[in-house]
């Protein structure tokens, strides 16, 4: 695969279409499998991690789903090869960052990725835009059916599917929605919602997973338990919550727009003065300007600018994607500079015309 | 390690599960054996929710006996239960039989649920003729045959290490060797060789 050609494209989590996708941006399910006859990742030798990579790659490739996929040998990309993957959410941080043979197996248009050699030997990974929970599910059983087919799935009767962390046993799914949500972040109700949600044995989690820090309003809300409920109940525990987010949502945009218009309006402006004038920028205060800009684009406070350019700048303002599309690799000194003209050129003359 | 009570080196490490809290403890076996009376004291004391596991994962157990199920190893992958409730990662797919009991509060603890209710694989039968059963822990023996040929080689115990070799290919053969029907990869019979 080409990534320096998927750098023009965003990808299918910053589309920006699919039901409710000014608020959702992107549903997602994973399942969690391993081979039966190997050991767990962290602790195969390093001969062995090779043999599960082959092993997996053959089969996936030779399997029905397999003609779909294009394979890319993960442990022999660049760092920022890598990092661009992570930023397209294709693959996770800790897939970027770990050692040894390992690889992923991408469809044309981003919605399915299959880690091999993550934490456990297999991730199957489907993304939908906007909230599609229920078509990102129909999707990955399908695959994950097709692959189990031709690959040993351990598989206890009592336990259901055997992962590496007992926090993934059973069905191994892990359902997520990515909600933008900056008027819960404004009017400082964002700490209550998500409390609730830990209530109800939701996890919330930042932009990139696992301990990452929430970027431009950006939040994961998922699942945290796997055994003893059915992948279809799992998806609803997640679903059911999701409308009820984008109603407190919607209502913290309206009460900003009719109690705080003024303010709200010089906001979403300085946020977008800055972005069009600034010479030197860093992705955190890009992603937190370019939210603002967005809701401030939903909210018609901004009338020039299309929500599907801001998604695309979300994505192409990151530090690899920056970098394949400059063709150079840049120290984060001269990324700042350059994230600054990218960002003052695109708005000065309108979105590169596709 | 040290102890978190004293200077002494801490040689129990005990993992509390509280309410959706994880609490790592490191002590010497003196004041592992206070800790551990108090809070079976404290155990015995309260009134016990319903689900049961607000207390340590380790009541009812002595010292001793935390000392032994730690030293427990798995016969597949060879992990001890130690090395798991330090890393947190089991080792294999065998782990899940052989620490079952052990497990199983975690799990209870974190789910909620100790039974699988999803899907299950479905297995077309393989060239060899049978199906690969529900159930992988004939397969994930190989794990552990690979592992004893592997020091039968150290120790130059060749006669062992081909019938270890040769347990592991006909186990493969059985169940690794693609589907009836379709055009699967052909078996990796040489795995064995190394």
């Amino acid at each position: 695969m080409k990534l320096d050609t998927l750098a023009e494209d965003v990808g299918e989590w910053l589309r920006g279409t699919g039901p409710e996708s000014d608020i959702v941006m992107s549903s997602r399910v994973r399942l969690a499998r391993n081979v039966a006859h190997y050991p767990f990742v962290s602790r195969l030798s390093d001969q062995d991690r090779g043999d599960v990579e082959r092993f997996l790659r053959e089969r996936i490739t030779a399997s029905s789903a397999g003609s779909q996929l294009e394979y890319i040998d993960v442990g022999r990309l660049e760092e920022v090869d890598r990092q661009f993957l992570v930023e397209r959410q294709l693959i996770s941080r800790e897939h970027a960052e770990a050692q040894g043979a390992r690889g992923v197996a991408i469809d044309g248009r981003e919605q399915v990725s299959l880690m091999i050699n993550e934490e456990d030997h297999l991730r199957i990974q489907c993304m939908h835009s906007g909230l599609d929970l229920r078509g990102a599910w129909e999707q990955i059983r399908a695959v994950d059916d097709q692959i189990g087919r031709v690959v040993p799935y351990a598989f206890h009767p009592r336990w259901g599917y055997l992962t590496a962390c007992p926090t993934n046993v059973g069905t191994g799914i892990r359902v997520s929605v990515m909600l933008h949500l900056p008027a819960l972040v404004i009017t400082r109700q964002i700490d209550k919602v998500f409390r609730s949600l830990h209530k109800i044995s939701l996890a919330v989690r930042g932009l990139y997973g696992e301990g990452s820090q929430a970027m431009g309003d950006f939040y994961q809300i998922s699942n945290q338990t796997t055994l003893g409920k059915t992948e279809e109940e799992l998806i609803e525990q997640v679903g059911d919550v999701v409308p009820v987010l984008i109603d407190y949502e919607r209502r913290a945009r309206e009460f900003l727009v009719r109690e705080t218009q003024q303010n709200v309006h010089d906001q979403v402006s300085r946020a977008y003065g800055i972005l069009r004038t600034a010479q030197t920028i860093t992705a955190e205060e890009t992603m937190q300007l370019l939210s603002r800009v967005r809701m401030g684009v939903l909210l018609g406070l901004i009338g020039d600018v299309k929500i599907a350019d801001i998604n695309s700048l979300l994505v192409r303002t990151q530090p690899a994607h920056l970098q394949k599309i400059r063709g150079v690799e840049l120290d984060t000194k001269d990324r700042n500079i350059e994230r600054a003209r990218y960002l003052r050129r695109h708005f000065e003359g309108g979105p590169p015309q596709n | 390690m040290q102890c978190q009570q004293c200077d002494k080196q801490a040689v129990f490490h005990i993992t509390e599960l509280e309410t959706g809290e994880v609490r790592e403890l490191h002590l010497c076996e003196d004041h592992a054996r206070v800790y551990l009376n108090q809070s079976e004291a404290a155990q015995e004391g309260e009134e016990k929710p319903a689900g049961g596991l607000s207390g340590p994962l380790t009541v009812g157990q002595t010292a001793d006996e935390l000392a032994l199920l730690d030293k427990k190893a798995c016969p597949m992958c060879g992990i001890t239960f130690f090395e798991f409730r330090n890393q947190g990662r089991l080792g294999c797919p065998h782990d899940y039989v052989h620490f079952e009991k052990e497990l199983e509060p975690l799990i209870a603890n974190i789910h909620g649920g100790t039974q699988h209710t999803g899907r299950r694989p479905e297995r077309p039968a393989m060239a060899g003729g049978d199906a690969l059963p529900e159930g992988t822990d004939d397969l994930t023996r190989v794990i552990g045959l690979r592992r004893s040929m592997q020091e039968a080689i150290s120790c130059e115990a060749y006669e062992r290490a081909r019938e270890d070799r040769d347990a592991v290919r006909s186990i493969e053969e059985r169940w690794l060797t693609g589907p009836q029907t379709g055009a699967g990869p052909t078996n990796e019979g040489g795995r064995g060789d190394r």
